[in-house]
């Protein structure tokens, strides 16, 4: 089996201030990698360099594609990047309105997606939508609706719906979870390992939450002051922390 | 001659609590064991003497500081954690005191995910939960309910349905009989009979001595792997 994704010495300065450096790791097919740290540690630096949102300064971020095989998506060309994020990769945005078009109806949203990758038939595509609206449990009645109707769960929900419809093979998350109140959380948790399952996708997840991510990811990485401090299995890392900071995180959590 | 399924050898662990001054808690040492096919072993050993340790570094949260610990041939001193969770998935299954589950998700899912994650079909996967639950006695009408708000002795009901949906080789278990009244335990038992009679090879920790009289060929004191303590 060939991993999905292998970083490889990828770090990214900011003028003379470290945002990410030398992380390593390596994705397979089918694993969900959670990345926890706190504000300033360099998850997002991290998972928007992974996602080519912005270049590294250095480093290698390998992706399997389908096509070609095993290519370095920091040297290849914008729209060759482009088409990979149309396509195989996902990004779900902590702020729905970040990844949704809020003057565009729910229907179009998730059929904007399709369109980007050659759907033409109008019918076919709506029907797409509708059936994608129904698997992130909303009424399909809503197709018209636009994202500023919606509560923030439900624009979340449509937002995950938007960017799974393409069948991508690895979803980027930047705290998916981190805006909604408790209840709604839950209901995406498990809407969120449902969909990883049934498509057998690998995602990487950002959170700050460490009980999100003991349900939802395989693998856990900690960043501290932008390096990796510790990595492994996730309950291994929670349950047994290595590092000083692992061991402050995971003793700092608040008890309900 | 049976297949052994879990093979300790020489296990050291020891705790490094830097935020406490890098006080060093060595907690085992030296541990050795095994167990094979169509048996059941039980860690005996007073509290805090290390039964619950050993369990977690043989299910892989817990990180072996040296010695070898194969489970259903893997080595899990060195494993990296695709191999864990393809070993979970398949090999090795584990039921614990605690059930830890997404709130809001019906009893019948949470008992059903395993055999989902193998990626048996959900109507299959969803009668095979149906008869376990029943089996279990949680009446039907609680199925679809979270088993978050259920009372403590059905949670570990959920939590063994759980753990014995699937046909695991090998088996951990964490005091499967507790806070379970005679009928149900006596489901457990049998349950436990059963695994053992298909060829797995389990491991547990049974407070309960009539339980463990019942269904256990063996003990392994973990006292004896318990580190001298200096007088510090």
């Amino acid at each position: 089996m060939t991993p999905l994704l292998q970083v490889e010495g990828l770090s990214k300065f900011y003028g003379t201030h470290l945002g990410c450096g030398d992380v390593n790791f390596t994705l397979w097919p089918g694993e969900v990698m959670g990345i926890v740290g706190e504000s300033g540690s360099g998850k997002s630096t991290l998972l928007n360099c992974l996602a080519g949102h912005m270049a590294p300064d250095t480093g290698r971020v390998i992706f399997d594609t389908r096509t070609d095989g095993p290519r370095d998506t920091v040297t290849m060309t914008e729209p060759e990047r482009r088409w990979l994020a149309r396509t195989d990769w996902a990004f779900v945005h902590q702020n729905p309105r970040d990844g949704l078009r809020m003057n565009v109806s729910a229907g179009g949203n998730v059929g904007d997606r399709l369109m980007a990758v050659g759907a033409r038939h109008y019918g076919d595509i709506r029907r797409e939508a509708g059936d994608w609206l129904e698997r992130v449990e909303i009424d399909p009645t809503r197709i018209d609706d636009r994202p500023r109707a919606f509560s923030g769960g439900m624009q979340q929900r449509l937002q995950i719906a938007r960017n799974l419809v393409t069948g991508p093979r690895l979803v980027f998350m930047d705290e998916p979870t981190g805006g909604l109140d408790v209840s709604v959380q839950a209901r995406l948790l498990d809407l969120l390992r449902g969909l990883v399952r049934r498509l057998g996708l690998s995602a990487v997840i950002v959170t700050h939450d460490l009980a999100v991510v003991r349900l939802l990811a395989d693998r856990l990485m900690v960043m501290k002051d932008g390096c990796v401090v510790e990595q492994g299995l996730t309950d291994q890392v929670l349950d047994d922390p290595q590092h000083a900071y692992t061991q402050l995180l995971v003793s700092s959590v608040l008890q309900v | 001659m049976s297949k052994v399924m879990i093979e300790i050898s020489g296990v050291t662990k020891r705790f490094v609590l830097h935020n406490q001054g890098g006080a060093v808690l060595p907690v085992m040492q030296g541990a050795a064991l095994s167990v094979q096919e169509g048996e059941c072993v039980a860690l005996v050993g007073a509290s805090g003497a290390g039964k619950s340790t050993l369990m977690r570094m043989i299910w892989g949260n817990y990180r072996c500081d040296e010695g070898s610990i194969q489970v259903a041939g893997v080595e899990l001193c060195c494993a990296a954690p695709r191999e864990v969770i393809a070993l979970r998935r398949s090999k090795l299954g584990y039921v614990s005191q605690f059930l830890r589950v997404i709130p809001r998700v019906p009893t019948l899912d949470v008992v059903a995910e395993p055999l989902l994650a193998q990626g048996m079909d959900e109507l299959q996967a969803q009668a095979r939960a149906r008869a376990m639950l029943a089996r279990l006695n949680i009446p039907e009408r609680l199925w679809w309910l979270s088993p978050t708000t259920f009372s403590g002795g059905e949670q570990q009901r959920v939590n063994i349905a759980r753990g014995f949906i699937q046909d695991w080789p090998v088996m951990l278990l964490d005091e499967p009989t507790a806070s379970l009244d005679a009928g149900n335990r006596a489901v457990v038992l049998d349950l436990i009979a059963e695994a053992k009679a298909r060829g797995a090879a389990i491991l547990g920790i049974f407070h309960d001595a009539e339980a463990r009289a019942a269904v256990c060929d063996r003990e392994v004191d973990v006292t004896g792997f318990t580190p001298a303590r200096s007088a510090a």
